[in-house]
């Protein structure tokens, strides 16, 4: 996540994109941000149920450019078919986080409790250190790594973000018929 | 019926109603040129690739259709770079195709080849690499569709060489099928309405029209919209000509270098009605200084212009054309409402007598000056005003970038659309010579004339050679002051005259031999009596190329001038000629 200079979290946006499945997409998005001065924080890319289009899920540094203008040029691609703006209350928002900690004998039966709270996955264990993956929100990856960072990380890697829109929960349709006694 | 990528490409061509093509050929493109013999197409061969593309972008900015030019690989396709770049930046149709190496060689550096997808990427507004001849007639239409619709630009092709020897069925698709490419055309119908309650609240209105006005055939609509709501119009560098200089509501000139009417009614004004224009910083100014008690309506069919710059109070993507005609029809219905009070009072909407008192005083009072001595040195402007009345009023004029293309923008009187020719955004020095050609190929029954510096000229000249041989008689004017004569003049007043690599020589090129070498007739004139005579001798030519060397006085400054970082309040009127001692 993109720090502000007191080391409190940036402001950042998720933008949902749906693009056409061809090669070169990706330099044309890519390659708009670097142009118009825009920040990529994260950037996820799939396939999607249709095969002709792919998503990227892109996580844009709000102070880099106005939100408004980042849509507007993305929009003007012509591969790219569907821009949502999805806010972190609005998404659900995971990603996937591999980390190798140093882990000495005395500690590494620490850092398997610290991993059981994160319902995280021993994935290798080495003779002085641990690779851990995590999946889940942002926040709790950033948590995680907090309390992790005392033992010393040797190497981290995060995915992008990838996030849809969350589901209403309201029923599709409200009747003027009475269905209950209650 | 079985043929091959290279015929579908020209058949493609021909299919989209190409009827000229600019180009020079090489390795990689050879097999289109096979079968371009048989075309109807006609083709000028160029003598450097960049000509071809500034001939296709003046062929476009004539005729209002898709200037297209064809070159090979590599350093060809890296020579179209800056016309691709121009053509992007000031909205121009253009259809590029280039060759490219072999597809099953792409990516082992392969002599003359080089990544023309990726390097044009930012300058298109899209561009395909084609990697099988079946799609050739589908990306040609995309291709011509996306040049020609919403707001216009350049588009590249890139064909390999194997995929141009290919063998495929031909076909013509019927529909496009672009689900990322739907423009707007119509303005959101509140959106309009809400546009017409600002235009009829406003004491101090001021039409801004841009370039779009142009790209959107939208000249006349434009003025019936003025005519009836009597606002006044400024037309950007890119709409000279979008509505007529002579016209009484015409400003002329906003920006950088505009005149003090145009600077100063936008500055003041209460209401901007920006049609088609973009906020440029030449015309803004310091940005948050300029036309501050301004309420803004953006009219643009590129929504990322809206809010881009400055936040309009009402914004609506639309065509222009479209837009105005619905603001029209608005204006005239809210208009129609007007209580038998209002009446009394003059009409529903507030009267403009005032504002347009101020404003013809500001014309009455800041002229644009300059003073030709019979004996003195030859004045530019000058030159320029001559130009100007001995030839027809629908003379099309293309310019290069620099001090000459200000005061011919401040100077000539367009009265006419789609007369004035120039690099505006980009800036591109040397614009002149090819498009002034591309234009004579799309308007062969107009008189062209390019007014050129002398440092543009030397920057393209060679394309003379081309006109030249391919009978296409453009007349160029060179305003020769031996300078780099805008350079200089920022140097003069902001560098505190410390001339670095700014001179260039009055002699050296000697362009009367340079132009009769590439087949012209070449003038040379040093005194105002010359002028006129020399103009009448040129315009008298019509079966080769004339260049006429101006040899103007290099102290000549372009005024008004707003300088960079200050606001438009702040407007330079030439020291020499301003009776009201200068603000």
């Amino acid at each position: 996540m993109a720090m502000n200079p007191d080391g409190t979290p940036g402001q950042h946006h998720i933008l949902s994109v749906l693009v056409e499945n061809k090669f070169g997409v990706l330099t044309r998005v890519a390659g708009l941000f670097a142009r118009r001065g825009f920040n990529i924080v994260s950037l996820a890319v799939s396939p999607t149920e249709d095969e002709r289009y792919s998503r990227m899920t892109i996580v844009v540094d709000a102070d880099s450019a106005p939100l408004e203008q980042v849509t507007k040029q993305l929009n003007k691609l012509i591969p790219v078919i569907k821009i949502v703006e999805l806010s972190s209350e609005q998404a659900v928002e995971r990603e996937l986080m591999l980390v190798t900690v140093k882990a000495t004998a005395e500690a590494r039966s620490q850092i398997t409790e610290l991993a059981a709270i994160f319902e995280a996955r021993i994935e290798d264990v080495g003779y002085d250190s641990i690779t851990i993956m995590v999946a889940g929100r942002p926040d709790k990856l950033d948590a995680m790594t907090d309390l992790l960072s005392p033992f010393g990380i040797l190497e981290l890697q995060r995915t992008g973000r990838i996030a849809l829109p969350k589901l209403t929960r309201r029923p599709a349709r409200l009747r003027a018929v009475k269905t209950s006694t209650a | 019926m079985k043929i091959t990528g290279a015929q579908a490409l020209i058949k493609s061509l021909e299919m989209e109603g190409t009827d000229v093509m600019f180009g020079l050929p090489g390795g990689a493109i050879l097999p289109v040129y096979d079968p371009l013999i048989d075309s109807s197409i006609r083709h000028i061969l160029v003598r450097h690739e960049q000509g071809a593309g500034h001939m296709a972008e003046g062929y476009a900015h004539a005729t209002g259709r898709p200037g297209v030019a064809m070159v090979t690989s590599g350093p060809a396709a890296t020579n179209v770079v800056t016309p691709l770049c121009d053509a992007y930046m000031d909205s121009i149709p253009l259809v590029m195709v280039t060759g490219q190496v072999p597809y099953s060689v792409i990516g082992t550096d392969a002599f003359q080849e080089c990544d023309t997808v990726g390097i044009t990427m930012p300058v298109t507004k899209h561009n395909w690499l084609v990697t099988d001849a079946n799609d050739i007639p589908r990306i040609v239409r995309e291709a011509f569709h996306v040049a020609t619709t919403g707001r216009p630009g350049p588009v590249l092709v890139d064909l390999p060489k194997d995929i141009a020897n290919q063998s495929m069925d031909w076909y013509w698709p019927e529909s496009i099928d672009l689900p990322g490419y739907k423009p707007n055309l119509k303005g959101h119908a509140k959106q309009i309405k809400d546009a017409v309650r600002l235009m009829g609240e406003s004491h101090r209105p001021v039409i801004y029209a841009g370039g779009g006005i142009l790209k959107a055939r939208a000249a006349e609509t434009l003025r019936e919209l003025a005519e009836l709501t009597g606002f006044p119009v400024v037309t950007t560098l890119m709409a000279r000509g979008a509505f007529p200089d002579d016209h009484d509501l015409c400003l002329g000139m906003p920006g950088m270098h505009g005149n003090y009417t145009a600077v100063t009614a936008m500055q003041q004004s209460d209401l901007l009605v920006a049609l088609g224009s973009r906020f440029d910083d030449r015309v803004t100014g310091k940005l948050d200084g300029f036309a501050p008690e301004a309420k803004v309506i953006h009219v643009d069919i590129d929504p990322a212009e809206l809010g881009k710059v400055r936040r309009p109070d009402v914004p609506i993507v639309g065509d222009c054309k479209y837009v105005i005609e619905e603001m029209v029809k608005a204006t005239k219905a809210d208009r129609a409402k007007t209580t038998p009070a209002e009446k009394r009072t003059g009409g529903r909407w507030p009267s403009l007598e005032e504002w347009m008192t101020r404003v013809h005083g500001w014309q009455r009072d800041f002229p644009l000056g300059y003073e030709q001595t019979d004996d003195g040195p030859l004045k530019p402007q000058f030159c320029i005003d001559m130009l100007r009345d001995n030839t027809p009023d629908d003379t099309i004029v293309a310019s290069g970038v620099g001090q000459h293309q200000m005061w011919t923008s401040q100077r000539w009187k367009f009265n006419h659309p789609y007369t004035w020719v120039n690099s505006g955004g980009l800036g591109t020095m040397g614009f002149a010579v090819p498009a002034a050609i591309g234009a004579k190929v799309g308007k062969p029954e107009r008189l062209v004339w390019a007014i050129d510096g002398d440092g543009c000229f030397q920057m393209t000249a060679q394309e003379l050679v081309t006109a030249s041989a391919e009978r296409i008689p453009v007349k160029i004017a060179i305003l020769n002051n031996a300078y780099l004569g805008m350079v200089r003049q920022w140097q003069e007043l902001f560098y505190e005259e410390r001339y670095s690599e700014v001179y260039l020589s009055p002699d050296l090129p000697d362009y009367v031999k340079w132009a009769e070498a590439m087949g012209c007739v070449g003038f040379r004139v040093d005194t105002p009596e010359d002028v006129v005579p020399t103009i009448e001798k040129a315009n008298s030519i019509d079966d080769r190329p004339v260049v006429i060397d101006f040899r103007t006085d290099y102290r000549e400054k372009v005024y008004p001038m707003v300088a960079p970082g200050t606001t438009n309040d702040e407007i330079i009127l030439d020291p020499a000629h301003d009776k009201h001692g200068g603000r």
